[in-house]
């Protein structure tokens, strides 16, 4: 079981954070910039979040394509598989989006990413008095956290 | 989740207040310095709120006032307050604090009478509240300190926004 990467965007699109543990095909293979990189994850799962809520069979009066979403208002989708990776998504009310990927046959990680959020993320960086809310942030006592919470899940 | 000695906290707020009244000289300035530190509390705080109380989203403004109310107070107050007065539109609404903490010990000394002790809470709550999207005003409308029988907050909902694609499409 493999961790690749994994992201923090927040409602502003602004990549928070970036880490990444193992990427074989590394960023400039792919799509050139890390700020492209960033922008076109949030341009994916953005999307896929609209696709999903306009595609939903129950629930009434829902959203039309592309149309403004109400907070909370619309579905979601918690993750999507591929027979390369699998990626993992979170999103709180407040815009907060919490992005993993890891290998395909790994289960439901919907708990460990509320954990990463409510007692990494919160922890380490919100109550850190000199991180501006909404500014990206590099913060190895994080990332330290982090791994090690996977690495006791055994997810890495 | 962690928690601190009430009258510690409570007096750790009024040196705050105390030396804000000292700095500033102006008791306008400092209702506006205390909402100011409540803001940036807030949109601090709401994520914290959100992670341990695992909240979903709110299906309204009436539920965000609820939730503000008797999850929100009680997480970080230990008290509560109930949600009275709505306008007719359900776009006001009151908060009425059964009980206080940040007034133990409190008595506002003469020349004081226009100063709005816990405008802190309101800034926070504005903070908090933006942080999901929904804009408020709020105000300290009645306070014991300055003679009222009750602690009420006045919340007014400004807009309720929807979530959007951030970029332009050429960036």
């Amino acid at each position: 079981m493999v961790c690749y990467n994994f992201y923090i965007f927040n409602r502003q699109g602004t990549c928070l954070c970036y880490h990444e543990w193992q990427r074989p095909k590394s960023v400039k293979q792919g799509a050139g910039t890390p700020s492209d990189d960033q922008k076109m994850m949030f341009g994916l799962f953005f999307s896929l979040k609209t696709f999903a809520a306009a595609m939903d069979p129950r629930t009434e009066n829902k959203a039309q394509l592309g149309g403004p979403l109400r907070i909370g208002g619309a579905c979601t989708f918690h993750s999507y598989a591929t027979n390369n990776y699998k990626l993992h998504f979170l999103e709180s009310p407040s815009g907060i989006k919490i992005i993993l990927n890891t290998s395909p046959e790994i289960g439901d990680l919907r708990d460990h990413l509320s954990t990463i959020y409510g007692s990494i993320y919160v922890e380490y960086v919100l109550k850190n008095p000199v991180y501006m809310p909404g500014k990206p942030f590099r913060c190895q006592y994080f990332i330290g956290a982090l791994t090690k919470y996977l690495q006791d899940c055994r997810l890495t | 989740m962690e928690t601190i000695n009430s009258e510690i906290f409570t007096l750790m707020y009024g040196s705050i207040v105390r030396q804000l009244i000292t700095d500033l000289e102006d008791i306008t300035e400092v209702n506006k310095q205390l909402d100011t530190m409540g803001y940036n509390i807030g949109v601090r705080l709401i994520d914290e709120f959100l992670a341990k109380s695992r909240t979903a989203a709110c299906t309204d403004f009436r539920d965000s006032t609820e939730k503000v109310a008797k999850v929100g107070f009680r997480m970080f107050l230990n008290t509560t307050a109930n949600v009275t007065n709505w306008n007719p539109e359900g776009t006001e609404c009151s908060l009425v604090l059964e009980d206080n903490p940040l007034t133990d010990f409190v008595e506002l000394p003469e020349g004081c009478s226009k100063l709005k002790y816990c405008n802190v809470l309101c800034g926070v709550i504005r903070g908090a509240l933006e942080m999901v999207n929904v804009q408020v005003e709020c105000d300290f409308a009645k306070d014991t300190l300055r003679g009222d029988e009750l602690n009420e907050i006045r919340l007014k909902l400004i807009s309720e926004g929807t979530e959007a694609y951030p970029f332009k499409d050429d960036d």
